[in-house]
This record gives structure tokens, sequence and C-alpha cells, in this order.
């Protein structure tokens, strides 16, 4: 086969999915979310996890952080189409500035005795979960770290008793004094 | 606290929208009143500075607005009611995004205090909109309205223009407060549009375009949206140059059909040269289009040999569909304007005597050709009678879409930009006759003529009541087959001949829907009685219907079938019923 001059579509197309986290600043203004959100149902794009808080009140300002899969071409046009909103100000690829940092935090309730509840709070301590909340049968673990610390510590707990989960997402933010 | 009383820029919201409006320039307003816009259309009543269309239906009054800056270059306002005012306005917001048509869509809301109660006539306008505009704003304090109003008459019109809406509930209609003229701090100060392309990039573009061996210029809607100026650019460019130049659907008429480097449109339904032209050269100038599926065919095949450089204001265009080699974000006619400047000074007119010599043969096999018939008229016959015989003079051209819209691209030679409004990303049947009313609004002594189908007239036909009501002499000339043309062709082509509802059992007498509407009503039947009929519909100064029977089962050719390449187009004498089973065995999926 003759390699064409340029690249194609259908070929990008065999490219594997990458994963991004993008950080996204925003005008905190009614349906911005729901702007966002629609955007990725609407065009077919992934979220595998989505994080929003305001961070600047006095200007307004939301930073929505978004871990997304796609192939480069598709993670290139969830970039574009989301900078070319009206209250979209920024669009940073987390996962391109190379140095960025990644965080969840998590509260895992577990719930047993004996053997388990000790086994429980070893592991816990093990990876610097706290413990937030206790009865004589269950204890609620605080943990942060990156995701798949926060999944493994989950995957130990799912043996000892685990009830139930609460992640709060993905956060990122930039190594390094410059901001986004 | 001071006295407000005698601040002529306390009003009510009502009258802010009005007075907006004004300030915006805008002399026409389609629209349809309903109780959440009482207060407007009483603000309405006791001005005369804006004009109100009434339509007959709200889509009517998005596809007029539509025609209406598509003809102009301004933006087109509509003004409706909440819920079934504002959800007729679904398609034509659609429509307009696709096709990025500068709108500005006012609805009524119910009073604020009611909103998310199911209230009478109540719906989520902003939810159900969001997708089908560029931006859309729910405004809850009478004093954020000129604000949000100036804002998106600022975001309708700048960048890629498109559709914006603007939901105002019943109380902040009646409510006081204080009105501002526009300024630049209405705009989100996130809203930057780029319209200066990078000169880098730009030097890079002229660099293969004066070594290119086999080039050609794809130019799009955008050099239209982009202004008069930037179709003198783009002429420029081709003079210059030297290129051939091929056009998406919504660019026809920004090069003129009558010049020597026009290749004809290009895409599914585009000429052999324009598609073979495309297939095979080494350089593609990208001016304003956007790689859409019925221009590439199949992706993987798309011009395989070629460098790209893609002029688009934006990015989100860029490598959505084909990878492109030079990207170049901007507004077409200032970057046209940088390319033409910089070429001029750095570069020569490449030779290309070999490259027009192959185009020269790919010309030669006419593949709009069709056989003549002297009993019955043919479709693109018909398109071929109505430009002689409105040639020279001051027209406009609306189409419906499907069949006859396809034929009239190719039949009907465009020489001049706003010249031509067609349903072209999403395809509304029922687009062509409200946006004749739109563009005769705006122009009322032009000949505009909706070149229609029977199938698709019949969705908006009612605004031949609004035609009337306004005096708006708009030419209604329908193609009738008695079928919805294009779903027969496929279903010719693509599903054994079994032609599942696409026939018209019960057509109505165009004529005499005409007389009833109280405008006039044609028929021509018979090739002998065209030319007479049409110059008769020319001279009366009133709407018209013309009902043109045409050949009941004529396909539209050329045709690049599902999953080819442009280089494998079915010619109209090559599609015999065997050729044709043959072409069209790789699968069903046109779409």
């Amino acid at each position: 086969m003759n390699q064409p001059a340029s690249a194609y579509f259908l070929e990008e197309r065999h490219d594997p999915n990458e994963t991004h986290t993008l950080s996204v600043l925003v005008q905190n203004e009614p349906g911005v979310l729901a702007r966002v959100i629609g955007l990725f149902s609407g065009r077919g794009y992934n979220i595998e996890s989505l994080t929003v808080s305001e961070t600047e009140s006095q200007k307004h300002l939301s930073r929505i952080t978004i871990v997304t899969t796609g192939t480069p071409m598709v993670i290139q046009q969830i970039k574009h189409q989301l900078d070319r909103m009206i209250p979209v100000y920024r669009v940073v690829d987390m996962t391109l500035t190379g140095s960025s940092i990644e965080r969840e935090l998590a509260m895992v309730k577990v719930r047993g005795g004996g053997d388990h509840r000790v086994e429980a709070l070893r592991l816990a301590d093990a990876f610097r979960a706290r413990v937030i909340d206790a009865t004589t049968e269950s204890f609620v673990f605080e943990i942060t770290g990156n995701s798949s610390k926060i999944s493994q510590f989950i995957d130990l707990m799912r043996p000892l008793g685990l009830v139930e989960v609460s992640r709060t997402g993905v956060a990122a933010i930039t190594r390094g004094p410059e901001g986004m | 606290m001071t006295d407000k009383s005698h601040d002529p820029n306390q009003m009510t919201g009502a009258a802010m929208i009005v007075r907006a409006l004004i300030d915006h320039g805008v002399q026409h307003v389609f629209g349809y009143p309903g109780g959440a816009v009482l207060p407007i259309y009483d603000e309405i009543f006791q001005q005369s500075e804006v004009e109100h269309i009434l339509v007959r239906h709200e889509q009517g009054a998005g596809h007029a607005a539509e025609g209406y800056a598509r003809s102009t270059g301004k933006p087109g306002v509509v003004l409706v009611t909440s819920g079934p005012g504002a959800t007729n306005m679904v398609t034509p917001l659609t429509d307009a995004l696709m096709d990025s048509i500068p709108l500005v869509c006012i609805t009524g809301q119910v009073p604020t205090h009611l909103i998310g109660n199911d209230a009478f006539q109540e719906c989520d306008t902003v939810g159900i909109t969001r997708p089908a505009t560029k931006h859309n704003w729910l405004v809850r304090d009478v004093n954020d309205l000129a604000r949000v109003l100036h804002e998106a008459f600022y975001v309708a019109t700048t960048g890629r223009p498109g559709p914006v809406l603007v939901d105002v509930p019943k109380d902040v209609q009646f409510a006081t407060g204080t009105y501002h003229p526009p300024r630049k701090s209405d705009v989100h100060i996130s809203y930057t549009p780029r319209v200066k392309g990078d000169a880098t990039q730009i030097r890079k573009a002229v660099a293969l375009l004066a070594n290119a061996k086999r080039p050609v210029i794809y130019s799009g809607g955008g050099v239209i949206n982009s202004g008069p100026e930037a179709a003198q650019l783009l002429r420029q460019l081709v003079e210059a140059t030297g290129f051939p130049i091929t056009s998406t659907l919504m660019g026809l008429g920004a090069y003129p059909a009558s010049g020597p480097n026009w290749l004809g449109m290009l895409g599914m339904h585009g000429t052999y040269e324009a598609n073979m032209t495309m297939h095979d050269c080494d350089v593609m100038l990208c001016v304003g289009a956007r790689f859409d599926d019925r221009i590439t065919g199949r992706v993987d095949a798309f011009s395989p040999g070629s460098k790209k450089i893609h002029i688009d204001i934006d990015p989100s265009s860029i490598n959505k569909n084909i990878r492109v080699d030079v990207p170049i974000i901007g507004d077409a006619g200032n970057v046209l304007g940088d390319l033409l400047q910089v070429f001029k000074a750095e570069a020569k007119k490449p030779d290309i005597k070999a490259w027009w010599q192959q185009i020269a043969q790919w010309r030669a096999r006419n593949s709009l050709s069709y056989r003549k018939n002297n009993d019955i008229i043919l479709p693109q016959y018909a398109i071929q009678r109505l430009f002689e015989l409105t040639r020279g003079k001051d027209t406009y051209i609306t189409t419906e879409v499907g069949q006859h819209q396809m034929w009239a691209a190719q039949f009907f030679g465009f020489e001049e930009p706003h010249r031509w409004m067609t349903s072209g990303g999403l395809g509304t049947m029922g687009y062509g006759l409200p946006a004749a009313v739109g563009v005769q609004v705006a122009h009322p002594d032009s000949l505009v003529i909706d070149i229609a189908g029977d199938a698709s007239v019949q969705m908006t036909i009612q605004e031949m009541s609004t035609a009337v009501q306004f005096e708006l002499p708009i030419k209604i000339f329908i193609l009738n087959n008695q079928y919805m043309g294009m779903v027969r062709q496929w279903q010719q082509l693509l599903h054994g001949n079994r032609l599942s509802h696409s026939y018209s059992e019960a057509l109505p007498d165009f004529v005499k829907l005409a007389e009833a509407y109280g405008c006039v009503g044609l028929r021509a039947a018979k090739p002998s009685d065209l030319d007479g009929a049409i110059k008769e519909m020319i001279s009366i100064k009133r709407p018209v219907l013309f009902d043109c029977r045409v050949a009941a089962l004529e396909n539209c050719f050329p045709m690049i079938p599902s999953g080819k390449a442009h280089n494998e187009m079915l010619l109209p004498e090559e599609a015999t019923d065997e050729a044709t089973a043959k072409a069209f065995s790789g699968g069903k999926a046109l779409v």
C-alpha cells in the first residue's frame, strides 16, 4: 500500500483510546454545567470522572475537572468544543502538561467485627486513610490519593465488610509556580 | 434616593426588548404572539421603527429569519411565545446552528415564580434549545435584560455566526428596570473569537500553494458568512493563482458560476470534474468549509495524495473529519486577504497547464447531461429554463430539501454571494417557502423564487398566507413529481425499489390551493408550455404557486454511491439498472 501524504481519519479510528484529564475554567452561571455535560452526551464523548466547584467566588469562576477517554483526534475535538462555549475561559489538558497532580477523596464505610475489623484498621493505616466515624461494628475511612490508589483500597475493603463508598471524582492541578 | 421617574432609561422589560432591537438596527421581526409575550407585542404596537411580520407557524418565523439573515448578512430576529412557540422554533434554531446563520430568538416564558411548576404553556426553553443554539439565556432580573440582549446580538453575529435565544419570563417583561445602550462590557470576557490568521501558518500555506502541481480551492459557507469582501478576495485569489475552484452547497455564489475556473459543486451530487479534481489534487485549500460527510464521501479514500490547508473561524472544525496539514484559525475574509498579499509578494502563478488539461478531460464527460424529452418536462430542464429566463434579473433563490434542491444547485448558476438560501446541514424540508418570505421582506423589489418539491412545500405551505398578508410576491416553483423524490431514489437504488411511503396519493391541486390563499396558481405540464408559464410567473407582482409537472421517476445524478470515493462516481449515462445495482451493492448506508 502506498502511504499517502496525509493521515486519514479511518486510520485514526484504530488508534488506541487515551485517558486525559481536562481542567476547564468557566463562568459560574446557571446552566453552565448542563452545557458541558450536554456536550459530552450529545457528541458521544466519555466522562470517567467529573468534579465541579466554585473556586473564585469574587469573579464567579468555577473549575471543572473532567477525566475522559478517546482517540487523540476525539480528545482534540473535546477540547475545541469546550473552548468554543461562551462561558468557558480556558481548557487545559493536564495530561499533556506532563506535570500535573491528581487527587481524589473517598469515604469508605466498612462493617464487621473480629479479625476483619482489625485487618481493615491495619490496611487503612498502611494507606494513610483516617477514621472519621466509628461504631462498635463499623468504620468510615477517609482516604485521599490518586484514583488507582483509592480503587485499590476499596478492593481490599470488599472482603472485609465494605458497605458503601462515596468518591469526589478527580481534582487536578499543575506542579510549579504557574497557574492555568 | 434620586427620582428615577424621569430617567429615559427607566422602562419595562418589554420596552427594553423593543429598544434593544432598535439600537441594533433591527427593522424586521418575524413572530407569532401568545400569552407569554403579550407585553412585548403591546410595545411593538405602540411604535413604528420595527416592523413585525406575522407568520402562520413559529417554524415559519424561524426559517423566514434565516432567509432574511442569509440574504442580507444581518441577524434575523424572531419573537415567539413560551411552550409550543418555543418548541416550534427548535427546527429553525438547529438549522441555523448547522448552517451558521445569525439568528436572535426572543421567547416569552411563564412568570419566574411559576417556572418549574408545569404551568400553562411552560417548557424548559433554555434546556430544550441548549444544543440547538450557539448560546442561550434565561433572564430572571429585568436589570440583566439590556446586557443579555446586547450580548445576544454580539454572540449571534461574531465568530462563527449562529442562533441565540433569550428567554424572558412575563413578570420580567412587566418589571421596570434600567436600560443601557450596547457597550463592550456586555459580553462575557471568555468569548473571544479569533479573526486574524496566524502569519506563520499563512506563509506555510503560500509555500504549498506556490509549489502546487495539481491544486484545488474548495470553498464553503464561511466565505459567504464572512461578507461580500471575502467573496471578492476569493475571486482575486483564484485570479492570482489560476487555480480551479469548487464549492460546497452552502458556498455557491462566492465564485461566479460563469467564471473560467469554476468546476461546479462538489460532493455526493457534485460534478465529476469537481470530485475528480478533489481526489487527485496535490494541494487543497479549504476556505470556510468543514469536510462534511456529503462532501468527503468515504473518508479514508478522500483526496489521498494531497496536502490540505484549512481556513476556518471555528477551531473545532479543524481535524474533525479529515486530518489537515496547515490549519489556519480565523475569519475567511481576513485570512484570504493576508494570504493573497503574501502570495502576491512572494510567489508566482504556478504553471499548472497539465492539470487544467486533465480537468478538461473530466469536464468533457459532461456529468450533468440528461436525455432530452419533448413530451414530459424533465426537472433538470425546468431549472435550466428558470435560470435562463431569470438571467440578468435581481434574483434570489431558496429551496426545500431533496432532489429539486440538488438539481437547483447543479443547474442554477449563481454569480454573487447571498443569492442562494438552502438548508444544507440539517436538510430541513419546508425551509424554502418561509425562507423566501424572509428574503422578500429584506428585498421587496427583487425576484424571490423558492425552488420546491411537492412534498417539502406542504410542510410549511401555510406561509403563503403570510406572503399574501404582507404583499410579498414570492414565487413558489414546485417541481411536482408526486413523490418524495430523493427518498424514492434511495429506495430504488438501495432498497430493491420497494417504494415504502414515498408516493403522495392525495396531493392538493396547487393551482386551486393558490387561489384559496388569495395568490396566483399556474401550471405547466408540457415542455412547450414551460417558457410561457415561467415568463408569466415572473411578470405577476403577487405571490405565485407554480405547479410544474415533471417526470415522476427521474433520478438525480451524478452521485457518489455509499462507501465510495470521489473517483467512483456514478454518471448519468452509466446509470443503467445493472451498473446502478453493482455500484450500490456495497451497502444501504448512505447516511
